[in-house]
């Protein structure tokens, strides 16, 4: 431990460099060639299996499984590419245990499913580092189509129509593509840059124009889009963050947990990354687990995840919770923050115990708020309250324009349902400009 | 605890468990160490000719096929007998026969077919106070290209003159082990049997190619660019020697001849059928290979477990068990009817049943929505093939229908008594009464 492990407030630099190597790893580490085949030699290559029912992608899981098994995992990968272009990246960050693992029948039988999510992490990793993304695009249609968000909905959305032969310009806000993956995956997720390396993978194949630091609603219209493009498909993401709307929140080291980890993921060293001594992160999802994981890991002394219902509620997985407590993570349940207070910078918070009247009160001098996103500009689209509103294949209440990921209605928020989405809008934007739709 | 002890032609062993004649049993180093694993006897490797020892590849010799986690299912070779030479072999054994004195220990040879080069070796074997010889009229590769061997072993009447010159010089027993490289096993038994043999053992191994190296388009194991059939063995010919082992002891001219089975015994539960097919004891070469000596240790727990369990005092107590309920597939009785049944307390859902019926069989398993597998009785045929597929032991197993119920299938009443082939009506040589009396 560096000398400023316990500095007070909030600092950088609290352990060693060792340390922080050690504990921003690779947080599932690949599968060597020999324990690849192991674990694919577990699938039983079930009829109409249910982890395929289970992948929001629908990847044939059986089949990539069985071409790892036969020593063929660059087939294995065409298999997931196919039908999940960022395959590589949910191999790394999908909720395997609440998705295609919680379905695999060896959970009835043994409790202890086929390792579904390394073994794709394998086959892709195989077959990028063989070389560029294995497909080819058709003759040009002479259709161009704007796709606004360079996240997982919007990548997706883009690779499968530049496929098709139409010309996509790919427009995104801020300075680096790839949404989410590059801004807010956790960082021990996707090591040694893979959301970079990936999106300039599936950039390759070509017919797709990269226009960053263009903001819809700033730098464009929607009105200029549709006139200039034949379709357009909005995969903006959730660019607001809950509130909430209590006192003290706005006092000094009260942040956001989304922007505090897109630092973190933007830093080239996390030595750099200051955090608190005492950290208290409001929440309980998945990005709520994140910071909280990634606070302890940059060598926060104590880290609470309060909660305000009880652990059965939690959007978070039972594997994610136990993640966080084995960071040394400590889990707060039905726990409702009520005021925060400090002279100037955070010190202390108090919360209620859910439903009740008792008071306790917990030292900290960072707060990282955690308690949703959601979306931002409605740009005159209909909602469904809360997002765009869409239906199966993505088209929203204005013709000519798709949506999906997590700004668009249905689903749950997570990168491979956006990829789900933002492919399915595709096939229908090709059908519809093809004629076909 | 039961006891293991098998005498076998007079040959005792404190278990049936004996070593093939193969690289485990090598040499002195080897069968000492396997005797103190607790095998219950060994097959010396095969002795030549005296004179320069035979020369072996120097490459890869060995091929093999995988099961899933590169279990070793199958292997082969392209060995041949003892590179070491003759007098090394013999003072070898002489000292561990002496060591050893309750452990059984027989010599495999294998000489030209000449009467003079078998005589003169089993003079010198006899000095080694050895139990007795194996006749190595097996091995496929190599040596059956010079007339020894497999080349032998397919010859039935080479067999029995070999085998007739050897009880004229010899005094103790005498195995001949057969090749399954021909088309009949019963010949070449028969021609052991009437040139004397005290026993057979079978098998050796099969003639195979079990890769091909497909960067140098070239059968492995790849010697130099170039490979060449070799001899199969371990659990994937386990039913193919099974079958000899069964065909040789319920023939009625063959059967009472002594067989030790050999071919794929990996467990003691694979020691246990050959036995019950007629075998007097085993012999193994590839789980050893495999795993080491130790595995006999699991053979003879298992084995000692199970005839506690059938309450079997000794070996000869279930030894051909088996072999009267082996028949020909004219006898079997085609009025018995079993159903698939699958227990859904132990399905895994993985639909494989569903898959290999639906695709391949008779379309008798419903899937319902929610993944619950039936067999639908009026379109089950019984093939077993559900049962086969099923990754979890004991999920879908067969229902017999009783007497005077009805298969919705044929709609026919199982009758009381049975009806084979023979008695069939749409058999043209049927017995005609056997029909009339059923009222068809
Ligand atoms: C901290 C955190 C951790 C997560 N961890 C996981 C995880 O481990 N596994 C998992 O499956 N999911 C995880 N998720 C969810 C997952 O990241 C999202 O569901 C996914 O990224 C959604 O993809 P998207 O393309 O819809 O949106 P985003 O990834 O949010 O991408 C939207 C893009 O649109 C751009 N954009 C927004 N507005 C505009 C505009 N007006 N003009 C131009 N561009 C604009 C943004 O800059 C951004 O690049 C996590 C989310 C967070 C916040
Ligand atoms: C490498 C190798 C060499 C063998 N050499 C001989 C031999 O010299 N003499 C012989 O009678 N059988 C030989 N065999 C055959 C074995 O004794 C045995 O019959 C055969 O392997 C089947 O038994 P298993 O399935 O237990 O291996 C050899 C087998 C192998 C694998
Ligand atoms: S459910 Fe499990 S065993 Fe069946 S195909 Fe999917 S991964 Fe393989």
């Amino acid at each position: 431990m560096s000398q400023d492990a316990h500095a007070p407030g909030i600092a950088s630099g609290r352990l060693t460099a060792e340390e922080y190597a050690a504990n921003f790893a690779d947080l599932h580490p690949p599968l060597s060639d020999h324990e690849a085949l192991v674990a694919a030699d577990r699938c039983y290559f079930c009829h109409d299996a249910p982890c395929m029912g289970a992948c929001p992608t629908t990847i044939d899981i059986p089949l990539f499984i069985r071409q790892i098994a036969t020593h063929t995992p660059e087939a294995a990968a065409r298999t997931i590419l196919t039908q999940n272009i960022l395959g590589g990246m949910c191999a790394r960050v999908c909720p395997v245990e609440t998705l295609c693992e919680e379905a695999c029948v060896r959970m009835s039988a043994e409790d202890d499913p086929v390792e579904i999510g390394r073994l794709q992490r394998f086959a892709t990793d195989r077959l990028m580092a063989a070389g560029p993304q294995p497909f080819e695009r058709a003759a040009p249609t002479g259709k161009r189509i704007a796709v606004v968000g360079a996240g997982p909905a919007g990548l997706s959305c883009a690779h499968r129509l530049a496929m098709y032969g139409h010309e996509v310009t790919l427009y995104d806000a801020r300075p680096k593509p790839g949404g989410l993956n590059e801004y807010g995956i956790a960082s021990y997720k996707a090591v040694d840059g893979f959301a970079a390396r990936e999106v300039e993978w599936l950039l390759d194949i070509g017919g797709i124009t990269l226009e960053l630091g263009k903001a819809l609603g700033k730098d464009l219209s929607l009105d200029a889009l549709t006139e200039e493009y034949d379709a357009v498909f909005l995969g903006l993401g959730l660019t607001d963050t809950n509130k909430l709307g209590i006192s003290g929140e706005d006092l000094e080291g009260v942040v956001d947990a989304v922007d505090w980890i897109a630092g973190l993921r933007q830093a080239e060293d996390p030595a750099t990354v200051p955090v608190g001594r005492n950290v208290v992160v409001i929440g309980g999802g998945m990005t709520a687990i994140d910071a909280a994981v990634q606070a302890k890991l940059l060598g926060a002394e104590s880290v609470t995840l309060a909660y305000r219902r009880r652990r059965e509620d939690m959007p978070a997985s039972r594997f994610e919770q136990d993640l966080a407590a084995s960071k040394g993570v400590c889990l707060l349940f039905n726990a409702t923050p009520a005021e925060i207070r400090g002279g100037g910078a955070v010190a202390e918070i108090e919360f209620t115990r859910t439903g009740t009247d008792a008071r306790f009160t917990l030292t900290a001098d960072q707060v990282m708020k955690a308690i949703g996103q959601k979306l931002g500009d409605t740009l005159g689209l209909e909602t469904d309250g809360r997002k765009i509103a869409v239906n199966g294949t993505g088209r929203t209440s204005r013709e000519g324009v798709w949506a999906g990921g997590d700004c668009a209605s249905g689903g749950e928020d997570l990168t491979v349902t956006a990829v789900a989405e933002g492919r399915d809008a595709a096939e229908d934007i090709h059908a519809t400009l093809m004629g076909e739709g | 605890m039961a006891d293991l002890t098998t005498d076998f032609l007079g040959i005792k062993s404190p278990n049936p468990f004996w070593l093939a004649s193969a690289p485990p049993t090598d040499k002195e180093y080897n069968v000492r160490r396997a005797y103190e694993a607790g095998w219950g006897g060994v097959v010396w490797k095969t002795l030549g000719e005296a004179g320069p020892p035979v020369v072996n590849v120097s490459g890869p010799r060995y091929g093999a096929i995988h099961g899933p986690d590169r279990r070793l299912l199958g292997l082969n070779n392209i060995e041949l007998i003892t590179d070491r030479p003759l007098e090394v072999n013999l003072e070898e054994i002489a000292r561990v026969k002496a060591d050893y004195p309750d452990r059984a220990l027989v010599v495999s040879l294998m000489v030209p077919y000449d009467e003079k080069a078998w005589q003169e070796i089993l003079a010198r074997v006899e000095e080694t106070n050895a139990d007795g010889v194996e006749l190595n009229f097996g091995c496929p590769h190599g040596m059956a290209e010079r007339g020894m061997g497999s080349a032998v072993g397919q010859v039935p009447e080479y067999v029995e003159q070999i085998t007739r010159w050897v009880k004229k010089h010899y005094q103790r027993p005498c195995i001949v082990k057969l090749t399954p490289n021909i088309t009949n096993i019963l010949a070449p038994a028969r021609a052991a049997k009437n040139g004397g043999a005290d026993a057979v053992s079978l098998i050796n191994t099969i003639n195979s190619i079990t890769s091909v190296d497909l960067d140098n388009m070239a059968p492995e194991p790849t010697i130099d660019g170039m490979g060449t059939h070799g001899g199969y063995c371990g659990p994937a010919v386990k039913p193919i020697a099974m079958n000899m082992v069964a065909e040789i002891a319920r023939s009625p001219d063959t059967a009472g001849l002594p067989i030790s089975g050999i071919g794929g015994v990996t467990t003691w539960r694979d020691a246990a059928e050959f036995m019950a097919l007629g075998a007097g004891n085993v012999q193994v070469c590839t789980a050893a290979m495999t795993y080491g000596f130790k595995v006999v240790q699991e053979m003879i727990s298992g084995l000692s477990q199970w005839m506690d369990e059938k309450g079997h005092k000794s070996t000869a107590d279930f030894v051909g068990a088996a072999v009267p309920k082996v028949t020909d597939w004219q006898n079997l009785n085609l009025d018995y009817v079993t159903k698939a049944e699958i227990d859904q307390d132990l399905c895994i859902k993985c639909g494989r049943c569903f898959a290999a019926c639906e695709d391949t069989s008779h379309q008798a398993i419903a899937m319902s929505e929610d993944r619950t597998f039936t067999v639908k009785d009026e379109e089950c045929v019984a093939c077993n093939l559900c049962v086969n597929v099923c990754p979890v032991e004991g999920c879908i197993t067969m229902r017999e229908l009783k007497p005077g119920e009805v298969d919705p299938r044929t709609g026919m009443t199982i009758p009381e008594d049975k009806r084979t082939w023979l008695q069939h009506p749409n058999n043209p040589g049927a017995d005609p009464l056997a029909c009339i009396v059923r009222g068809q």
